[in-house]
């Protein structure tokens, strides 16, 4: 690494790496230079010109966006003719802006007006007409407003640099020259709504959002964005009780600024005139409205004649089954396996498994306590990388799904480092995906043929052979090219394997086995479906574990948890899903508790679950609320505090944003129902649930400074691991949710099924 | 789409040239036109294809390039330099009067599409000025008069 | 076309225009041609041959005036990457006509010129990239590459040497800022003729960001005679620091317009009244712009500036791409001024503030001033306007717009002021325009 480099700015010595740009130099050390085209990351251009200031020894006024810094070099950012260039910017921009800030929607967060205000002139010396351009719509969520346009075209480089779609364009020239979509007149793209929030003016604007509201009526509330595993921070714009709209334009959190469709406009499911804002009962064999207490003292009841005769011995069929949510906070997941294991007396929990988290926590667990050859034992962040860590590391492999639509946050970071920073991007996959134009190598694969490519890293002969030939997108698949492909591999040194549900159990132990053979840091990240599919998996709403992954077999960790809880807990593993709703519809299930969840969904419904009584708490009349006894209508993340864990480990906090009539958090239901039940279980408030988390769950015990402040802790679930025996890899499946659908959510989300990309976006061709 | 042989043909010299596939475009472009009169968007589709390029690109390049146009022009296109070596020497007054004998305006074409009209800039004639371009060729030191000439000479030899 | 010959002239470039056949090889050959060349490959070396470039005081004859030898020098000798030699002829720059002549003339001489390039960088290929309107030069130029190609002046194994070199023609397709160098490689790669950010300059990154030679046609077009005839002979042609002859266009209230090639550092009066033949109708000369539409106007009192780029810049303008317009005592400067301003308005390709809304709006207020909406205020905002454009934007073209505007104030402000009555253009008699 080369010295810095010592220069001058405004009389103050600042240093600085060489490469570093002027005006990140000055920025850093807290000199204002104001810039309308300058994005960090994104290209240089040069274009608006408000960044000009005087450097020593050159004539004309230079940008400090595109000037790197310079050993000895003496600059000048407030003298009368940097203040007047900058004055003149801003008189010239203004001449064609419409000057209707009172109707703008961007007025009061609008960067002209800012910059006006701070440097421009108090008054117009122009008296000719503005140029006139009708408003066009490009999409459901997208407008543009030509003539408020300044042409920074941040747009256009975050669509095409940053998410690679290239859906913006320029058109025209000189004074007519605008913005232009990639459809003549209307858009085909992600949707993702960045271009409007990186547009410094009113030229872009959300369909969702415009004219709704003026931004400083508006209580600002950071919480995490409850759709995929990637748990991005969404900071949303309530007013009078209502979301608005949702957007992270102070770019903190782990996903910066990016957001897609889902982060930017899909809390809207909350207000979906289906939402369920009173509980149901059946009566006469249907669903009618009931009081709360009408509903738990009904669940109640019920559950109390299954406790009984359980207790008397009097039953054949196994008492409960409860299937938990992906959505739900750390808080309510582990209250409620507390419930099931300690209340209920069951390990029957389970809740839908998109990626199997526990077979990697084992597989590092075991790569920890047997390094490879004769090297030291490594810390568990050796294995786990964090999201932002994709922009960052030399190298990553993505095995099978399809990042960009299943995890654009983690496709979006990845893009960043092939962008900025080299990364060598290796994919394996059976469709040409979007990230496929990113790669280093790409090895294309049979449909399924995943294991088959992990079996080829690990050496195997026959696995070669497989792979090799034509492939169905017309490739040839060449002995070289496979050699070729695994040797560049095996000589990655800071390695970040993503995988999804197409490996699971015995593959993932393969695969980390394989990665811990690699000559440097090798860290995976398991690509789960939903918000706190992670959360769910490690608060153990698993059959054969408790929270962190400990096996309920395992005496010594059962015997902590019962400690902690003074009471005892079953040591019996219970039954995963698809058994409980077997055992369901067998008449073997005498009560299923569904929270959040629908594992009816594409279910026979008519081989209902038998005399089963189903208690189903959601914020929908899904498919399986639908043969529910009693249903209880919860609140969404949006509505509620507490924690949630990405897919990649990072433990975030949700903040309440409204409230939506009638309906309860999990947790306050959980609470009610074990009141009813005679259990005075405490604790009960959200934060005092995460203290107990933070105490016995293992790798939870992270500080909460960060947290609290709105970032982000990995947890590792891996001191004092003892590995549970293996999951039924048959029991995860991902739900290949694509960028406008969203399970549940995604079909009561208003924008998320307005946009026309949800049906015309086809999958990727075959590889 | 298909092209003609030639433009096939031209097309493929072009590809020869460059290292990179993208700097065939404008000349592609321009060709096209040449034999169309026009860019389509079916000639700006089938040239995206070829090129791996997006309509949306594609489009902005055309937009850039005051020669290149996606609405037909007339058989004989004039286009008239009233820079400022031409106003010198009357070119904004031969303008006027080619609205006047046309019966169009600047960027209009005559309603039996022969004639489409163009106030141009500098075309680097200026030493010969006031000067025109009827589609490709030049015509130099013009007057008023020697415009209807040429104007009547090309509407006598296309009704024949 | 080309103009009557003066005797004033010195014939270098232009010397084979008046030939029967000229364009065609057999001429160029029969008078000197690829003489150049088969010299530089056998007889020198690229040092030498930058020697003698240096030695010429050549400097670049698309405007800026650049030393050529000097800037061949820059380009990296060892280069991962292939060079590239790139012939501008955009020219577009109102005023201007003379690389037509060149082209259309002795296509051979250029092709030539372009070749020591390559030798003398060692690059192996080339564009000479044509303005869309200049069409007809295409066909041309095209016809003289065959004929190179033919007669072993350009393809594999040049005259037995070992060099090859191919050379290719590419059209634009109207674009002024497309004569702007790193716009011009924008276009010839196929995209929007948008400037580049710079550094890096072309000779380090240019085409495909490999090290490239870009000079305008006339200044290849020197290169044989300089090598054949030697630096010092060159260089004597013209006043110290200035090579040589160009090819000078004179446009405007002359009675013989034309493109002459005349020693550099010939005086202005010597070129409007000797060559040109004085002014038309023998009326008073008021303005003249002595490099073409972008080069601030010199008064009738600079008559007496010898035309080279450095007495030209002691007068206060630039010499540029030699195109010299002389406005009489009938000109309405404001309408000059207006009209010139249209045309950066309609070039600017957008991308900055100052130019795209600078040159708009400059338009817009020289419009309403010039058609009797002036007020008195405007007068400084038009020169205010083109002040904060200079030197702010982002590639030359906001300069170029910006500094006759500022001359045509400043030097003559009464004529704006004429135009403050309220009234119709004082210089606009009976609906006539002026000069016609």
């Amino acid at each position: 690494m080369a010295d810095n480099f010592k220069f001058n700015v405004d009389g103050r010595e600042l240093q600085a790496k060489p490469g570093t740009l002027l005006i990140d130099a000055c920025r850093a050390a807290g000199i204002e230079v104001p810039a309308f085209c300058y994005y960090p990351g994104l290209s240089l251009q040069a274009a608006c010109r408000m960044c000009l200031v005087e450097i020593e020894k050159t004539p004309k006024l230079q940008t400090a966006c595109t000037t790197p810094v310079a050993e000895g070099m003496i600059v000048r950012t407030s003298t009368p003719i940097v203040v007047d260039a900058r004055r003149a910017m801003l008189e010239l921009l203004l001449a064609n802006h419409p000057l209707d800030c009172p109707v703008c929607d961007k007025g009061g967060e609008c960067e002209l007006q800012d910059m006006v205000f701070r440097y421009g002139a108090a008054e117009s010396r122009f008296r000719e007409e503005k140029r006139h351009v009708d408003e066009q719509q490009w999409s459901p969520v997208v407008y543009y407003d030509a003539p408020r346009c300044i042409l920074c075209y941040r747009c256009v480089r975050v669509c095409g640099e940053g998410m690679d779609v290239w859906a913006l364009g320029v058109v025209n020239r000189g004074a007519r020259s605008e913005i232009a979509p990639n459809h003549g007149d209307h858009l085909d793209c992600e949707e993702c709504g960045m271009c409007i929030d990186i547009c410094p003016v009113g030229a872009l604007t959300s369909g969702a959002y415009r004219y709704r509201a003026r931004p400083w009526e508006i209580k600002y509330v950071s919480t995490i964005c409850t759709h995929c595993g990637d748990g991005c921070k969404t900071t949303l714009s309530v007013r009078n009780g209502k979301i608005l709209r949702g957007n992270n334009r102070d770019h903190s959190g782990i996903n910066g600024e990016f957001l897609c469709i889902k982060g930017r406009y899909g809390y809207d499911f909350i207000e979906n005139p289906n939402r369920i804002r009173t509980p149901l009962i059946r009566k006469d064999g249907k669903l009618v409205e009931a009081s709360w207490e009408q509903a738990i003292q009904t669940i109640a009841a019920k559950w109390k004649e299954i406790l009984h005769r359980r207790e008397t011995g009097t039953q054949e069929a196994q008492a409960f089954g409860v299937i938990g949510s992906n959505h739900t906070t750390n808080e309510e997941n582990y209250i409620l396996q507390k419930f099931a294991r300690t209340v209920l007396k069951t390990n029957n929990i389970d809740h839908h498994r998109t990626v199997d988290y526990a077979a990697l926590i084992r597989a590092i667990a075991n790569a920890i306590a047997k390094p490879v050859g004769d090297s030291a034992a490594r810390p568990a962040s050796d294995f786990l990388a964090r999201s932002k860590d994709l922009s960052i590391a030399s190298a990553v492999l993505v095995i099978g799904g399809n990042p960009t639509d299943q995890h654009p946050l983690l496709a979006w970071n990845i893009r960043e480092g092939c962008r900025l920073n080299g990364t060598r991007l290796y994919v394996i996959n059976s469709r040409r995906i979007p990230l496929a134009r990113k790669t280093f190598r790409f090895l294309p694969i049979a449909e399924g043929g995943e294991q088959n490519a992990l079996e080829f890293l690990r050496g195997e002969r026959d696995a070669e052979k497989r792979l090799q030939g034509a492939t169905p997108g017309g490739r040839e698949v060449t002995a070289e090219f496979l050699n070729d492909f695994r040797d560049k591999l095996g000589q990655e040194k800071d390695l970040i394997v993503l995988f999804e549900a197409a490996l699971s159990g015995e593959c993932v132990a393969q695969l980390v086995e394989w990665g811990s053979r690699l000559p440097g840091r090798t860290r995976f990240i398991a690509q789960g479906d939903y918000s706190n599919s992670r959360g769910a998996a490690d608060m153990g709403l698993l059959p054969n574990a408790l929270p962190g992954y400990a096996s309920v077999e395992d005496n010594d960790a059962r015997l902590r948890f019962e400690n902690a809880w003074s009471t005892t807990v079953p040591a019996e593993p219970g039954m995963p899903l698809h058994d409980m709703l077997a055992a369901a519809a067998q008449g073997k299930l005498e009560s299923l508790y569904v929270i959040g969840a629908n594992p009816l969904k594409g279910w026979d419904t008519a081989a209902s679950l038998g005399g089963c009584f189903v208690v189903v708490q959601d914020l929908f009349l899904t498919e399986t609320a639908l043969v529910a006894d009693v249903v209880l209508p919860a609140a969404s993340a949006y509505e509620k505090s507490g924690t949630v864990t990405n897919t990649c480990g990072e433990l975030q906090k949700l903040s309440k944003g409204m409230e939506v009539m009638g309906t309860r958090a999990d947790l306050d239901i959980f609470s009610r129902l074990a009141g009813a039940l005679g259990v005075t279980q405490a604790p009960l408030k959200s934060e005092e649930v995460l203290e107990e988390i933070r105490k016995l769950v293992s790798g939870y015990g992270v500080p909460l400074v960060n947290i609290v402040a709105g970032g982000a802790e990995l947890v590792a679930p891996l001191d004092g691991f003892q590995p549970v025996s293996a999951t039924h890899t048959a029991n995860v499946k991902s739900s290949r949710d694509t960028l406008f659908t969203s399970g549940t959510l995604g079909r009561y989300s208003s924008s998320l099924q307005a946009v026309p990309e949800r049906t015309t976006r086809t999958e990727p061709d075959p590889a | 789409m298909q092209f003609s042989t030639q433009l096939e043909e031209k097309f493929h010299r072009l590809a020869q040239h460059y290292p990179v596939k993208r700097s065939a475009l404008v000349p592609m472009l321009l060709f096209a036109q040449d034999e169309y009169g026009f860019l389509s968007k079916e000639i700006i589709a089938e040239i995206s294809r070829r090129m791996d390029l997006t309509v949306l690109d594609v489009e902005g390049t055309i937009s850039y390039y005051s020669m290149l146009r996606t609405k037909p022009a007339g058989r004989f296109h004039l286009q008239i330099c009233t820079n400022i070596s031409c106003m010198l020497r009357g070119g904004d007054k031969l303008f006027d009067h080619a609205k006047t004998k046309l019966g169009i305006g600047n960027g209009e074409v005559t309603p039996d599409g022969l004639f489409s009209l163009e106030e141009v800039e500098c075309i680097g004639a200026c030493a010969w000025a006031p000067a025109i371009q009827v589609n490709y060729d030049f015509h130099h030191e013009l007057t008023p008069e020697r415009l209807d000439q040429l104007i009547d000479e090309i509407q006598r030899v296309s009704r024949v | 076309m080309p103009s009557q010959p003066s005797e004033h002239e010195v014939r270098v470039l232009s010397r084979r225009f008046g030939l029967p056949n000229s364009a065609s090889i057999d001429t160029y050959l029969a008078n000197d041609g690829y003489r150049a060349l088969e010299k530089a490959l056998k007889e020198m070396t690229p040092d030498s041959i930058l020697e003698e470039l240096k030695v010429s005081n050549l400097r670049g004859r698309g405007g800026a005036g650049f030393p050529t030898g000097m800037k061949w020098s820059f380009v990296p000798r060892q280069s991962p990457k292939p060079k590239y030699i790139v012939c501008n002829a955009d020219e577009s720059e109102p005023g201007t006509c003379k690389d037509r002549l060149l082209m259309e003339y002795d296509p051979h001489q250029l092709i030539e010129g372009i070749l020591i390039a390559g030798i003398v960088v060692g690059s192996h290929q080339g564009y000479i990239y044509v303005r869309g309107e200049y069409r007809y030069l295409i066909d041309i130029l095209d016809r003289a590459l065959e004929e190179a190609y033919a007669r072993g002046y350009l393809g594999k194994n040049i005259l037995g040497s070992g060099f090859d070199f191919d050379l290719y023609t590419h059209t634009g397709a109207g674009a002024y800022e497309c004569g702007e160098e790193s716009a011009l490689l924008e276009s010839l790669e196929g995209k929007r003729g948008i400037p580049r950010i710079r550094p890096p300059f072309p000779a380090v990154a240019g085409l495909y960001a490999s090290p490239t030679v870009l000079n305008n046609v006339e200044t290849f077009s020197s290169v044989p005679p300089i090598i054949v005839n030697g630096g010092k002979w060159y260089a004597e042609l013209g006043t110290p620091r200035n090579g040589g002859t160009r090819l000078f266009v004179l446009s405007g209230h002359v009675k013989r317009p034309g493109v002459y090639e005349l020693p550099m550092g010939t005086p202005l009066r010597k070129l409007i009244y000797d060559v040109g033949g004085g002014i038309i109708g023998d009326k008073k000369l008021k303005a003249v712009i002595p490099g073409g539409s972008s080069t601030p106007v010199l008064t009738a009192d600079a008559i007496d500036t010898p035309l080279d780029f450095d007495s030209v810049a002691k007068a206060g303008s630039m010499l540029g791409s030699g195109a010299v317009i002389v406005m009489h005592e009938d000109t309405c400067i404001v309408r000059a001024a207006l009209r010139i301003m249209q045309f950066y308005a309609h070039e600017s390709c957008g991308w900055c503030i100052p130019c795209r809304e600078g040159t708009n709006w400059l338009k817009k207020t020289l419009t309403r001033f010039h058609s009797g909406g002036g007020r008195e205020e405007d007068i400084g905002l038009i020169e205010d306007l083109a002040k904060n454009m200079l030197g702010r934007t982002f590639c030359p073209l906001g300069d170029a717009a910006a500094m006759p505007t500022i001359a045509f104030v400043q030097k003559f402000r009464n004529e704006f002021e004429m135009h403050l009555a309220g009234q119709p253009c004082p210089f606009e008699k009976h609906g006539q325009l002026v000069g016609a």
